[in-house]
C-alpha cells in the first residue's frame, strides 16, 4: 500500500475559474528584465533608440543555465537601467514605449528540428521557462545528464494554490496545445509515457482531457484536492510512488515535470514560432474590484493589469506576485510582470490581520503531522537558532519544498516556512565555506 | 516617481500569506471544555467546595502568571488560557478539602517555578500541575492525603477521611473491601477532585480527541500498558486503569505538548514508560500511588526520545510504494 502524503485542506477561493481569459490592451510602456529565470542574468541586445518587434529577441546569454528574453511590443527601446525588480535583484531593465503597430517580428516561424539537440535549442530560443513559478530553463530541463533513464513525463495541472485559476484556463483554452505540447516532448525525449496530474476540484478540465488523451500513451491522472499536490516533490511521488532525496532531481528517478501552461507554450511555439511574450494571470483577492483571467504582455506593471479589472476596492495590505502559500509580496504596484507570473492577488487589511502575531512555540506538533515530506519543522527551527549545520543536514532541511502547510497550521503563528528557508540558505553557506577552509588547509599542505 | 512606490504601506513577508484558524488560545479554551465534565463531576460529588477550590487555583494561576511577566517584562500570555488550563489541572489533582493557601503554593509552584522561570508556555520541561501536586503531596502529605467522603453536596464538605481504593490495595487490604469496577468507572470513590471518574475524564479525553487537539498515541499507550501490566501481575487491570490518577493523567498531563514527545513513535515510548513506572510504584513501591511520578520522571527524558525517534524522510522507509504507473 501506497502511503498517502499529508496535506491540508485550504479554501479553495477560485472565484476566476469560469472567467475566460481577457486580452489586456497593449500597455503604452513595458519593462522587461533581463533575469526571468533562474540561472545566469542575460546581456541586452538592443541599444536605447533601437525599435524593436513583437517577439524580437532582445536579451540572451552564452551561460547554459538561461532563457533569452523577447520583447512583448512593437515600439522603441527608451531606457536600458539597473532597477530592482520583484525578485529584489537588481538586473537590466529594458524599458519599450509602444508605437501602437503591433507589428510581429519578421524573423519568427515554426522551427523545424530532427534531432533531439536542434529541439533543446529550439526550445532555449522560445525563452519558456518553468511557468509554475519556479522558472527554471525549459532547454534545461529537457537536457538531462540521464535521457536515456528518463522515461516518463509529469504533466502538472494541479493547480493547488487557492485564487489561482490561470492554469485552469489553459488547461481549458488550450486544451489542445496541452496535449500537443505534451506529444512534442515525448517525441523528442523519446518518452514513453505522460501522466496529466489534475486535482480534482478541476472535474471540465479532467473530462476534457481524458477525452482528448483517448487513444494515447497518456493518461490523467485525478489527484485529491489537497494542498500542496501540485509541489513537484509530492507530484512525483503521488504520480510514481517515488520519492526525490536531498539534492536529486526528478530525472535521477526517471521522470520529468512540466507545467500545464509550459508544455502549451511549447506547442504554441512549434506552431506559430511565437516564443514566449505574453502571461495568462489571475488577478484576485479581496482589495480587487472586479477578479479576472487575463493575457497580459510580459513587462506591463502590475497597477495597469489591476486597473483592468476594475482597480482596488480596498487600500491593499499586500500585493503578492503568485498564490497566497507560496507567493511573493511586492513592494511596489510599479513593478513588472515576468514570465512566471501566475496570478496578482491584492489582499486588504482585514484579509492580511487574520494572521495574527507570533508567540512562543507550544510544541504542539501539528507542523510535523501536517509536513507532506515528513521533515521536522521546529527541530529545524531550533537548530537553526543554535546554527547547527551538521544537524540541519542530517534533519534534510534541503529537501523542504517551502509549501508553508507547516507555517499555515502553527497556532503560534511562527513563520516556520521562512525559517526553513533562511536554515536552507545557512547550510549552503556553512557548506561553502567548510568546502573552502578545506581547500585552503589542502593548498597549505602542498607547499 | 509616481508609479513607484505607490502604496508605501504594503507589508513584504515571506510565504505563506494566509494561516489556519486554530490558535493556542482556540487550543487552550477546547482543553477547558474537555475538562468540564469531570468539574461538574466534582461539583455534583462533592458540593460547592470543588468550585472554590478550583477558582481559586485558577485565579492564582492566571495572577502568577500575570504579575510574573509584568516584573519581568515579557509579553503578556494570560489571554492564551494556559494558565487557566493548569490551574484546573491543578486542583483536579489536589483533594476536596485542601486548605486554599496550600493551592495557591500548588500555583506557585506551578507557574511561577514550574513553567515561567523555564521560559513560559512551551518551554517548561515538567508538567506544572503535575509538579505543583507532587511538591504540595511532599510539603503537605497529611492534607494532601486526606480524602473526603464523597457524595456530600455540602457548602463545606466534613473533613471525614476516607480511603481510597489504591490506598485500601497498598494497605494490603482484602479484595472484598474494594469499591466494584462500576463505582470506580462512574468515581463514587475517594481521590483526589478531579481524577476520580473515568468516566467523565474520557468524554472529555474523547472530545479532545474528535477536535484532534491530542493524539490517542500517549492515552493509549499509557492506559494500555497499565492495563497489560496489571494483567501479567494477575490483578484486575479494570480496576487499575480507572483507579487514581490514570485517565486523569492519561488524556490531560502526559498529553501536555510542552512535556511530550513530538512524533508518534515518540509518544508510544513515552505513553509506556509513564504506565509502566505507574504500575510499578503501585504494586512495588511504598506509596499507593506513581501517575504524578511516573509523568514527572517521563517529562525529564523527553529530549532524549525526541532525539532517538526522530522521523525519517518521506519515501525512505522499506517497501516505498507503487504510484499509478
Amino acid at each position: 500500500m501506497r502511503k498517502v502524503l499529508r496535506g491540508i485542506k485550504l479554501e479553495h477561493k477560485k472565484n476566476t475559474m469560469d472567467c475566460a481569459t481577457e486580452y489586456l490592451p497593449t500597455p503604452n510602456e513595458v519593462r522587461i528584465s533581463m533575469s526571468q529565470h533562474i540561472g545566469a542574468s542575460c546581456e541586452p541586445l538592443v541599444a536605447v533608440g533601437d525599435t524593436v518587434k513583437i517577439g524580437q529577441k532582445i536579451g540572451d546569454t552564452d551561460a547554459f543555465v538561461s532563457a533569452p528574453v523577447h520583447s512583448s511590443v512593437s515600439g522603441k527601446v527608451t531606457s536600458i537601467e539597473r532597477i530592482m525588480s520583484i525578485q529584489g535583484t537588481y538586473d537590466p531593465m529594458v524599458t519599450i514605449r509602444t508605437d501602437g503597430k503591433h507589428e510581429r517580428w519578421e524573423g519568427l516561424e515554426p522551427p523545424t528540428v530532427n534531432t533531439r539537440e536542434e529541439f533543446v535549442a529550439a526550445v532555449r530560443e522560445s525563452g519558456i521557462v518553468g511557468l509554475g513559478g519556479a522558472a527554471f530553463p525549459a532547454s534545461v530541463k529537457y537536457s538531462p545528464k540521464n535521457l536515456a533513464e528518463v522515461n516518463t513525463l509529469i504533466i502538472n495541472g494541479a493547480e493547488c494554490e487557492p485564487y489561482i485559476t490561470s492554469d485552469y484556463r489553459t488547461m481549458i483554452e488550450q486544451a489542445d496545445d496541452v496535449v500537443k505540447g505534451t506529444e512534442i516532448v515525448m517525441k523528442h525525449l523519446e518518452m514513453e509515457r505522460a501522466y496529466i496530474g489534475i486535482e480534482s476540484n478541476k472535474p471540465k478540465a479532467i473530462s476534457l482531457l481524458e477525452e482528448l488523451t483517448k487513444d494515447k500513451p497518456i493518461d490523467v491522472v485525478r489527484l485529491r484536492s489537497l494542498y500542496p499536490k501540485g509541489a513537484e516533490r509530492v507530484l512525483i511521488y503521488e504520480i510514481s510512488g517515488k520519492a526525490l532525496p536531498a539534492g536529486k532531481l526528478p530525472a535521477d528517478v526517471g521522470v520529468l515535470v512540466s507545467n500545464v501552461t509550459s508544455i502549451a507554450a511549447v506547442a504554441h511555439y512549434f506552431t506559430t514560432g511565437n516564443p514566449l511574450t505574453r502571461k495568462r494571470i489571475t488577478v484576485d483577492g479581496d482589495a480587487v474590484a472586479d477578479p479576472k483571467n487575463i493575457m497580459a504582455p510580459i513587462g506591463t506593471k502590475i497597477y495597469e493589469i489591476v486597473a483592468f479589472c476594475g482597480g482596488y476596492k480596498a487600500q491593499p495590505s499586500k500585493l503578492l506576485m503568485g498564490g497566497p502559500m507560496m507567493g511573493r509580496s511586492i513592494y511596489d504596484d510599479g513593478k513588472p510582470i515576468i514570465k512566471n507570473n501566475n496570478a496578482i492577488l491584492a489582499l486588504s487589511e482585514k484579509e492580511v490581520s487574520k494572521i495574527g502575531h507570533e508567540t512562543q512555540c507550544i510544541n504542539c506538533g501539528r507542523c510535523v503531522d501536517n509536513c507532506p515530506i515528513e521533515l521536522m519543522p521546529t527541530t529545524i527551527m531550533r537548530a537553526y537558532e543554535r546554527g547547527d549545520a551538521e544537524d540541519l543536514k542530517a534533519l534534510n532541511v534541503g529537501v523542504c519544498m517551502e509549501c508553508g502547510c507547516c507555517a499555515y497550521v502553527c497556532p503560534a503563528r511562527k513563520p516556520l516556512s521562512l525559517l526553513n528557508r533562511m536554515a536552507k540558505a545557512f547550510l549552503a553557506e556553512s557548506e561553502r565555506k567548510a568546502a573552502e577552509a578545506a581547500k585552503a588547509a589542502e593548498e597549505r599542505g602542498d607547499e | 516617481m509616481h508609479e513607484d512606490y505607490r502604496f508605501g504601506n504594503l507589508i513584504v513577508s515571506g510565504s505563506p500569506h494566509i494561516v489556519g484558524k486554530t490558535d493556542t488560545t482556540r487550543i487552550m479554551g477546547q482543553v477547558l471544555i474537555a475538562l468540564a465534565p469531570a468539574f461538574g463531576f466534582a461539583v455534583w460529588s462533592y458540593g460547592a467546595r470543588a468550585i472554590f477550590l478550583t477558582a481559586v487555583c485558577v485565579i492564582s494561576c492566571v495572577v502568577f502568571e500575570y504579575l510574573f511577566e509584568m516584573v519581568t517584562k515579557r509579553a503578556n500570555t494570560v489571554s492564551d488560557l494556559s494558565a487557566a488550563v493548569t490551574g484546573v489541572i491543578l486542583a483536579f489533582n489536589l483533594p476536596v478539602t485542601l486548605p486554599y493557601w496550600m493551592a495557591v503554593i500548588g500555583a506557585f509552584v506551578a507557574i511561577v517555578i514550574t513553567k515561567q522561570l523555564f521560559g513560559g508556555i512551551g518551554r517548561n520541561f515538567a508538567n506544572p500541575a503535575i509538579t505543583a501536586r507532587v511538591v504540595l503531596f511532599v510539603a503537605f502529605s497529611s492534607e494532601m492525603t486526606t480524602w473526603a467522603v464523597p457524595g456530600h453536596i455540602f457548602f463545606s464538605v466534613d473533613a471525614v477521611t476516607s480511603a481510597t481504593p489504591l490506598g485500601i490495595l497498598n494497605e494490603g487490604g482484602a479484595a472484598a473491601g474494594l469499591p466494584s469496577n462500576l463505582d470506580m468507572f462512574l468515581g463514587t470513590v475517594g481521590g483526589s477532585m478531579g481524577e476520580v471518574s473515568a468516566l467523565a475524564l474520557l468524554i472529555g479525553g474523547a472530545f479532545l480527541l474528535l477536535r484532534k487537539i491530542i493524539s490517542p498515541a500517549i492515552p493509549v499507550a499509557f492506559i494500555g500498558s497499565v492495563f497489560v501490566f496489571a494483567l501479567v501481575a494477575g490483578q484486575d487491570p479494570v480496576f487499575h486503569i480507572c483507579a487514581g490518577g490514570v485517565m486523569l493523567g492519561a488524556l490531560f498531563m502526559a498529553t501536555d505538548y510542552s512535556t511530550s514527545p513530538i512524533t508518534v513513535k515518540g509518544k508510544i515510548i513515552f505513553g509506556i514508560g509513564c504506565g509502566v513506572i505507574t504500575m510499578m510504584i503501585r504494586l512495588f513501591g511504598a506509596y499507593p500511588e506513581g501517575v504524578s511520578f511516573a509523568i514527572l520522571i517521563m517529562n525529564l527524558i523527553v529530549p532524549h526520545i525526541d532525539k532517538a525517534t526522530r522521523r525519517p524522510l518521506y519515501g525512505t522507509k522499506r517497501g516505498a510504494a507503487k504510484g499509478v504507473m
